[in-house]
């Protein structure tokens, strides 16, 4: 047996709808309630979908200068953050790996808030201690996190928090829901608007029983979070890209921002620099892209990807069905020369090969409220 | 129905004469969820005891059926390849998979009655 599992908030009411339990990143979370993964998926696609991902890392780093000392660990602009405006992040490591990556708010000129993911929040901690000197780092143990998402949260948290209509994509504000304090940002991990809530775990379950009163409002698991994730192509730490892999070999150079790169005003100065912007000059050996599936096998992580001649030339990281696409689809890592969209290539999938082609992501156009 | 049977691993046998139509329960397509693609063997394949014989993969996992005996296969479920969410919808009726003729339907008597299926599932 493995050690005990750590419960949300929100464990009962996940039992309570039916939730399939199972373990993820050390906690006990649902992965479908009685509908199913793909009604779950459609629903979070047509209407409101609630996630609860109060397993996630919540941090606070704080202290004179913050916004300098974080550049040293994100290949991000973080002095040009203004307040309550949010970026996603890559952390990289001395040989440019990526240790984890994260939603950096900022919330005021001298403290930002962090989302980590859960298998990582510890290390990320560590690593952020270790590097940080002179700024307080401070877990929000007591806070939990849910996730709004589909095309009518927006009209949903509106009338419930009407500050937050003027929300834009990755922009954030404190607001009371049902009375609670809440600090609610626009964004999320389905390619749909949506809003992530950190609110006091002491008050989750009250928040979330009163979104699902409302006939919009359905739970949604992890499965479909997944499969929700994959069609928008954004990453998962730990499949598609990890302490091995660099933000150019993830295709994540959007995530650096031009003022780090090697002819920017502030270039290089985090860790790894050497190694990813050198990447940026001269390319990477292998890189990651997308790709279909011609029929509908699902093609999932560890299958191997073959060239015509039956070479090796790659590796599947995610890869499933895509209920709204109603089609499989997937990430995988190729050597250099096969990265072009449309290249035709082979999966092997139990020793038989699976025709794929290399394909633009997102597969699902991507839905942010942009104002 | 006296003439359905089981195994462990939740494959039913629905028996009629010397052939034997082959599916998963209720409690597998449930355990599976929604299933999105399903592999059939070729009509006519031959098939010893505990070869895979189909694959099933749902949203969040593959699975497969094996047989526990020999057999010939004599039809398989055309609709499945296309529409494999009848495996969900109808597990022990339009979702089925194939048809089979046991080399020796003698060893079908070892397979689980409906009782004894039922007991297990409710275990856990």
């Amino acid at each position: 047996m493995s050690n005990e599992e750590r419960k949300t908030p929100l464990y009962d009411l996940h039992k309570e709808l039916g939730g399939k339990m199972v373990p993820f990143a050390g906690y006990a979370m649902p992965v479908q309630y009685r509908a199913g993964i793909v009604q779950e998926h459609l629903h979070t696609r047509e209407a409101v979908g609630v996630f609860d991902v109060s397993h996630m890392g919540q941090l606070v780093v704080s202290g004179s200068g913050a916004a300098s000392v974080l550049e040293k660990l994100l290949p991000i602009d973080v002095q040009a953050l203004a307040i309550n405006q949010q970026c996603y992040a890559v952390m990289t490591s001395e040989a440019g790996g990526i240790l984890d990556d994260l939603i950096i708010t900022r919330w005021g000129e001298d403290e930002f808030f962090l989302v980590v993911n859960a298998a990582t929040a510890a290390a990320d901690i560590a690593h952020l201690q270790q590097h940080l000197r002179g700024c307080d780092i401070r877990v929000l143990g007591q806070q939990a996190l849910l996730a709004v998402q589909g095309p009518m949260a927006g009209e949903l948290i509106g009338e419930l928090a009407p500050a937050t209509r003027a929300l834009t994509f990755m922009h954030g504000a404190r607001v009371e829901l049902f009375g609670e304090d809440c600090y609610v940002t626009r964004s999320g991990y389905t390619g749909e608007d949506g809003f992530e809530i950190s609110v006091a775990a002491s008050a989750v379950e009250k928040v979330a029983r009163k979104l699902l009163e409302d006939g919009r409002v359905q739970m949604i698991g992890l499965g479909a979070r997944d499969t929700l994730r994959l069609e928008a192509g954004l990453c998962l730490y730990g499949n598609d890209m990890d302490s091995d892999t660099t933000p150019v070999e993830a295709s994540l150079l959007w995530s650096i921002a031009k003022s780090r790169r090697a002819d920017g005003a502030k270039a290089g100065g985090f860790l790894g620099a050497d190694v990813v912007l050198g990447q940026i000059a001269d390319g990477v050996a292998r890189k990651r892209v997308g790709f279909s599936v011609e029929g509908k096998i699902p093609v999932r992580a560890g299958a191997d990807i073959i060239d015509e001649a039956g070479n090796v030339v790659g590796k599947v990281t995610s890869g499933g069905y895509g209920p709204t696409l109603g089609a499989a689809v997937g990430m995988a890592y190729v050597d250099r020369g096969y990265e072009k969209t449309g290249t035709h290539l082979q999966a092997l999938v139990r020793g038989k090969t699976v025709p794929i082609a290399v394909s633009k992501t997102p597969f699902v156009p991507q839905r942010y409220y942009r104002g | 129905m006296s003439n359905v049977k089981y195994t462990e691993s939740h494959e039913w046998f629905s028996i009629d004469g010397d052939e034997v139509t082959v599916g998963i329960t209720d409690f597998a397509q449930s355990q599976l969820g929604d299933v999105v693609y399903v592999e059939l063997p070729e009509e006519g394949a031959e098939l010893a005891a505990g070869d895979e014989v189909a694959v099933i993969e749902s949203v969040k996992a593959a699975g497969d059926i094996s047989l526990p005996f020999a057999a010939t296969v004599v039809a398989i479920n055309g609709a499945l390849p296309d529409d494999p969410e009848l495996v969900n919808s109808d597990p022990m009726g339009e979702g089925w998979f194939m048809r089979v003729r046991p080399e020796n339907p003698a060893d079908l008597d070892q397979l689980l009655s409906a009782d004894a299926y039922t007991a297990l599932v409710d275990g856990e």
